[in-house]
């Protein structure tokens, strides 16, 4: 191995029932540098850090690290952190039940006792030159989750690693703490420490980063220095195509016009839910395509959900074409025509043992009412109507949901909505973690939909997919309505600088 | 419920059978049934007897499994419920089962503990304690669904004060009826040779699978148990859901409470359906149902409650006490759940995956 | 982590809301035992007057402290241990047969009790933690497993006249100077008996295994969220294993406890005392959602269960049920409290 080479991955593999999430990939680190490892959501970024980190076992392929002999092996986080890797997480994994200090010195020494007076002070002594604002017996719970990222972070850096991960630590973090977090790296590197570094604000990666490495679909697409790899190429190569391959859906939602004196079909005023959102307006026309941006924890699901009343709704009016009706609970909403993909697939939409049939009539089915189920052939005859429609690729009707890939499960969902045969369609992140392909699919098919009368609220971490899809974007920043833009102020930079807030 | 297997091509026959989930309670069937009848080749018998009351009944080992067994595949009935769809076990129902046969003496005897006459119709009685029962189990279902607190914890409490409650609706007397018309329930009516208990348990199950095929019951409580997020979203009221579960469960154990005090007439509030619970939650598991919650095969649960009972009948004839019984059930038990632990069924197919391999070598 | 329940200056509103879990549970606990105790003494006067009254207490609940601090551990580290009544009694009746019928000596029958119980600890720790099968499950049937054993061992209750052990069992421990004069006016010294002290010691090691050690640590990290607990690198698996050795060690001496208490073997010993013994780990502060509680409240949260059943008997209400009734609404009203602490903590 190379002196400068600290982290040798070589030839990767791992799979989960039905996904093949790491396929042959390789990744180098070297010392002193902040590495960035990019990739759209579904690419296999966080399989990668979780098999380095020894929380999932590898399937083949080897580790090589500095200063050992022969490939190691990492079997669990423990392991991990004994030759020299660090991690903090995307999600805070800390204690909450527990103290400061104890967090930071939790499962690190072997042995029974504790100098507690010690590890109080020597807790003090780091919170105090991070800057960090919390003291070391306070319960970690009382603590802002920024906080709580920062005490993380202070963790990882002083386990005296080799190896430093961070996955996405800086999406709670504000500015003024992202330039705290900068600085500690930046002394990091100085002092030999190999960081990896996942993120998904380009500008981050461009401040700090001196080389990238690609994945996509759980594939290396390959590595770069970063005075090689300008924006537009980071991008395209994570999107696994030119941008002018995308041109060709572009353009046409610009057709829409908002006719005079319309009524809406959904008009909301002073909406609010107990999820921490500013009360909001909104109005929505038939056939009209638009969508919520702003980056992530900024809202934009929030206010999609209190339309739907998939949070608690604590205040605020609807009017489904001009009609005030009352919206307190998702079944309301759906007996109105709305119909909701929610934004976590997993978490919130497909219904994983059940299978593909069950998932696609589960929605009509409650609309229906409890004693009036489909008949098995009537369920099967619908299930293979969308399984075609949308080109579900699927053993059979009966498959269970959660054995399809990602993409698969999406357009079940989408077909359960569908299926409702809505008024008003919202999808919350369609496009999360699935291929390319099916991506440009789903785009389509909204443009068809809207085409067709229906009305279609579109949100997506990526910009790019909402300026070609949506006639008119509202911009969200810190939990409130900032902005809305339309017809020529479409465009990237008018966006960004709505986002970033003034004219900056 | 349909079954989901999704056939693959290469896959023997052999295997595809080992991987159904009625394997191994027909497997446990088999082995009982062959047990039993090399220890006696007269096990299978069954003939026509006089009992104590002077009608001629159809007499057998399998007779009385089917009798015996009634109890135990109605509460299986609720208990696939509750467990799909709150991942989670209900362990108050046998104290239940005991404040159900409680009320339904009280109201029988009219306060009087040794009735000359029946004070109320059997079915005025029985209407009255379904709608105890049933209360009782919305208690524990309000606890799980709206407090939030897991079943087998919420349903503690009632585990803990049901039998005193029993005692107390009584004010602790053991009434005794003797109006021959509350003992068809529990034993056999006039002319006909096939126990009650058995007709009353094939009720039930044919009204669940009416209720599962005519209704969206199946559907919905498994949505609720799989993913409640996902099925709130959709429409669904999971805590509404998860109550009623337990309401069902609180009819099955009134159903329970009257062939248990027309089995005797009379009742003993320490040991009426003692540890039934214990069983009810075997009967689930032993079908393959996961205890976690979510998919069921009703037909499963309802079938592992007669291999159950068949173990416990088996027990018995082999003259191992009724309180020494829970060690050798415990051990199935134990048996059970770890050969159905995912641990070490991919620990299992890690081993003869490997064997293979080396056969192909 | 200091306690802030003492002062009660403007300030009390922000410092309740700034109590952690653990010791706001412990606080609402040790405030409705003293309020219980002190209406028993006003309102019912009798036992609860003389010292002896409270050492009463101790001495019949000795075992149920023990059993309880057990379930605590479990319970703090996410799981459950129902068999703990039935080992109780596996122990006693182990203990019984091995002194009464075989003459056995008292030491080694002590050294039977701690290998029952860490022998039923350590198979369903091992079942739970390494094989991932629900602890609900596997301790159920250790509980029917210990109790059908019991009968096994020996189906019939008989008293234990083995000379040494009766010489243990009468010993008691005398507290000076709180003594009181019987009814024909003789002083009669204030007393605990042996397995109080042991009861007081495992709850002293225990506090101070929860508090500092890193293990102690370990079971609340553990409890309070399995996956970051194995992302700091706790062994989460030894960790869970470990709980259930212990609960199942604490058995095993709670079962002595209880032996030398009653004196006897009985299948019927120690009937429903896992109920009791998690009821009051919940009285006590222990969220059975894992990662909050503390054995000071285990404690209270015993003395509470007791005082309720004196106060109970005392008042007339002597048929059985109502001791239930009663046990079984404070059991509810403690879970509705934690259910709504959760929320709280939720929202904020």
């Amino acid at each position: 191995m190379k002196d400068n080479i600290v982290l040798q991955m070589k030839n990767i593999h791992k799979s989960f029932p039905g996904v093949r999430a790491l396929q042959g990939v390789d990744f180098t680190l070297r010392k002193g540098e902040v590495h960035a490892l990019m990739g759209e959501n579904g690419a296999g970024k966080s399989t990668l850090i979780k098999v380095l980190t020894g929380v999932y076992s590898k399937d083949e392929g080897d580790i090589f690290l500095d200063g050992k002999e022969g490939p190691v092996a990492i079997h669990s986080p423990q392991d991990a952190q004994k030759i020299g890797i660090s991690t903090v997480y995307q999600e805070i994994t800390l204690c909450p039940n527990l103290s400061v200090a104890e967090n930071m010195f939790i499962g690190r020494t072997s042995g029974i006792g504790q100098n507690w007076r010690k590890m109080n002070s020597d807790t003090e002594k780091i919170l105090r030159s991070l800057d960090i604002p919390a003291t070391a017996t306070q319960q970690l719970e009382t603590c802002s989750l920024a906080v709580q990222q920062m005490i993380a972070i202070a963790r990882a850096v002083d386990m005296d690693c080799k190896v430093l991960i961070l996955d996405e630590p800086t999406s709670s973090l504000d500015e003024q703490e992202v330039e705290k977090l900068f600085k500690l790296m930046r002394d990091l590197r100085s002092k030999g420490v190999g960081i990896v570094f996942v993120t998904h604000f380009l500008d981050q990666v461009y401040e700090i980063c001196d080389r990238i490495t690609v994945m996509r679909d759980g594939q290396l697409v390959g590595e770069f220095e970063i005075e090689k790899l300008p924006r537009v190429q980071l991008v395209s190569k994570m999107l696994g195509k030119e941008l002018d391959d995308m041109s060709d859906i572009k353009g046409e939602q610009k057709a829409y016009e908002r006719k005079a004196g319309s009524v809406p079909v959904l008009e909301a005023q002073g909406r609010v839910s107990d999820a921490g959102i500013k009360p909001f307006d909104f109005h929505i026309d038939k056939g009209e395509v638009n969508g919520f941006t702003g980056l992530l924890g900024s809202g934009r699901s929030e206010c999609v959900r209190a339309l739907f009343a998939a949070d608690r709704v604590t205040g605020g009016t609807i009017k489904m074409n001009g009609k005030p009706v009352k919206i307190s609970k998702p079944l309301d909403a759906m007996k109105n025509g709305i119909a909701y993909l929610p934004e976590d697939r997993k978490g919130d939409g497909i219904v994983g043992d059940l299978s593909v049939r069950e998932n696609i009539i589960l929605a009509q089915q409650v609309l229906k009412g409890f004693f009036k189920p489909f008949s098995k052939a009537k369920q099967y005859e619908i299930a293979d109507e969308y399984i075609k429609l949308l080109s579900i690729k699927t053993a059979s009707a009966d498959t269970p949901i959660k054995s399809l890939s990602g993409g698969n499960q999406q357009k079940v969902i989408l077909a359960r909505w569908l299926f409702t045969h809505p008024e008003y369609l919202i999808l919350d992140e369609p496009t999360r973690g699935i291929d390319v392909g099916t991506k440009v699919d789903i785009q389509k098919l909204v443009l068809k939909l809207a085409s067709e009368g229906m009305s279609v609220t579109f949100i997506s971490s990526e910009l790019d997919e909402m300026l070609r899809t949506c006639s008119r974007l509202v911009v969200m920043r810190d939990r409130k309505v900032v902005g809305e833009l339309s017809g020529d102020d479409l465009n990237q930079s008018k966006v960004m600088s709505t986002i970033a807030g003034g004219d900056k | 419920m349909q079954k989901n297997e999704v056939k693959k091509p290469n896959e023997s026959m052999l295997s595809r059978m080992v991987r159904h989930q009625m394997f191994i309670p027909v497997l446990a069937l088999v082995i009982l049934a062959v047990f039993n009848l090399i220890a006696d080749p007269a096990f299978f018998k069954i003939t026509v007897g006089q009992n104590s009351a002077g009608n001629m009944v159809l007499q057998g080992f399998l007779i009385s499994i089917l009798n015996d067994g009634s109890e135990l595949a109605i509460l299986a009935i609720g208990m696939t419920l509750v467990t799909a769809a709150s991942g989670g076990q209900d362990i108050s129902v046998g104290a239940a089962v005991a404040i159900a046969g409680s009320v339904l003496l009280r109201i029988l005897g009219g306060g009087n503990s040794r009735p000359e006459e029946l004070a109320a119709p059997i079915i005025v009685a029985f209407l009255v304690s379904c709608v105890v029962a049933m209360l009782f189990g919305a208690f524990n279902g309000v606890l799980v669904a709206y407090f939030k607190i897991q079943p087998m914890i919420a349903t503690l409490i009632l585990y803990t004060a049901g039998r005193s409650i029993a005692a107390w609706i009584n004010n602790n007397e053991l009434p005794v009826i003797t109006d021959p018309s509350l003992g068809y329930f529990g034993g056999y009516i006039p002319g006909v040779p096939i126990p009650t208990p058995f007709f009353i348990a094939a009720l039930c199950v044919a009204i669940i699978f009416l209720v599962l095929k005519f209704t969206n019951l199946g559907l919905y409580t498994q949505s609720v148990g799989i993913n409640e997020n996902s099925a709130k979203l959709n429409g669904l009221n999971p805590q509404v859901i998860k109550v009623i579960t337990y309401v069902i469960m609180g009819l099955c154990v009134a159903v329970v409470g009257l062939i248990k005090v027309s089995r005797i007439q009379t009742i003993n509030y320490s040991t009426i359906a003692k540890d039934i619970e214990m069983d009810a939650i075997l009967a689930v598991a032993l079908g393959g149902n996961a205890l976690s919650g979510g998919k069921f095969n009703m037909a499963a649960s309802i079938f592992g409650a007669y291999v159950i009972q068949f173990l416990t009948s088996t027990l018995y004839k082999f003259k191992v006490s009724s309180d020494a019984l829970p060690a050798y059930k415990a051990v199935v038990v134990i048996i059970l759940v770890v050969i159905s632990a995912p641990t070490v069924k991919e620990w299992f197919g890690n081993v003869t995956k490997k064997f293979k391999v080396k056969e192909v070598a | 982590m200091s306690n802030n329940k003492t002062k009660a200056s403007g300030s009390f509103v922000d410092k309740f809301n700034n109590l952690t879990d653990t010791n706001l549970l412990l606080t609402i606990t040790v405030v409705i035992f003293f309020l219980m105790y002190i209406g028993a003494i006003i309102f019912q006067g009798g036992g609860f007057l003389k010292p002896q009254g409270f050492f009463n207490l101790l001495n019949a609940n000795a075992a149920l402290i023990v059993l309880a601090c057990g379930l605590s551990i479990v319970m703090i580290t996410g799981g459950i241990d129902i068999s703990v009544g039935g080992v109780t009694a596996l122990v006693s009746m182990c203990c019984a047969v091995y002194l009464d019928h075989m003459g056995g000596n008292v030491f080694v029958s002590v050294l039977i009790a701690l290998a029952v119980g860490l022998a039923f600890g350590a198979f369903q720790g091992l079942l739970v933690a390494y094989l991932d099968i629900q602890p609900f499950i596997v301790t159920l049937a250790g509980m029917f497993f210990a109790r059908g054993m019991t009968t096994i061992v020996n189906t019939k209750p008989f008293n234990v006249a083995n000379e040494a052990f009766t010489k243990l069992k009468m010993t008691r421990v005398i507290i000076p100077g709180l003594g009181s004069a019987n009814r024909k006016g003789d002083y009669i010294d204030a007393y605990v008996e042996i397995g109080v002290i042991v009861a007081i010691l495992v709850v002293i090691v225990l506090f101070c295994l929860l508090r500092w050690t890193k293990l102690g640590r370990s079971f609340y990290a553990v409890g309070g969220n399995r996956q970051s607990a194995l992302m700091l690198g706790i062994n989460v698996k030894r960790t869970r294993f470990l709980s259930h050795v212990l609960c199942g060690l604490l058995a095993g001496i709670g079962g002595y406890v209880y032996f030398l208490h009653v004196g006897s073997g009985s299948p019927s010993h120690a009937l429903g005392a896992e109920m009791d013994a998690i009821a009051s780990s919940i009285i006590g502060g222990t969220m059975l959602t894992g990662g909050v509680g503390n054995i000071a409240g285990t404690f209270f949260g015993v003395m509470s269960l007791g005082t309720i059943q004196n106060i109970v008997s005392q008042a007339g209400l002597g048929e059985a049920w109502w001791i239930g009734i009663t046990r079984a609404l404070m059991l509810c009203l403690f879970l509705v409290i934690q259910s709504l602490v959760m929320v709280r903590k939720k929202k904020s």
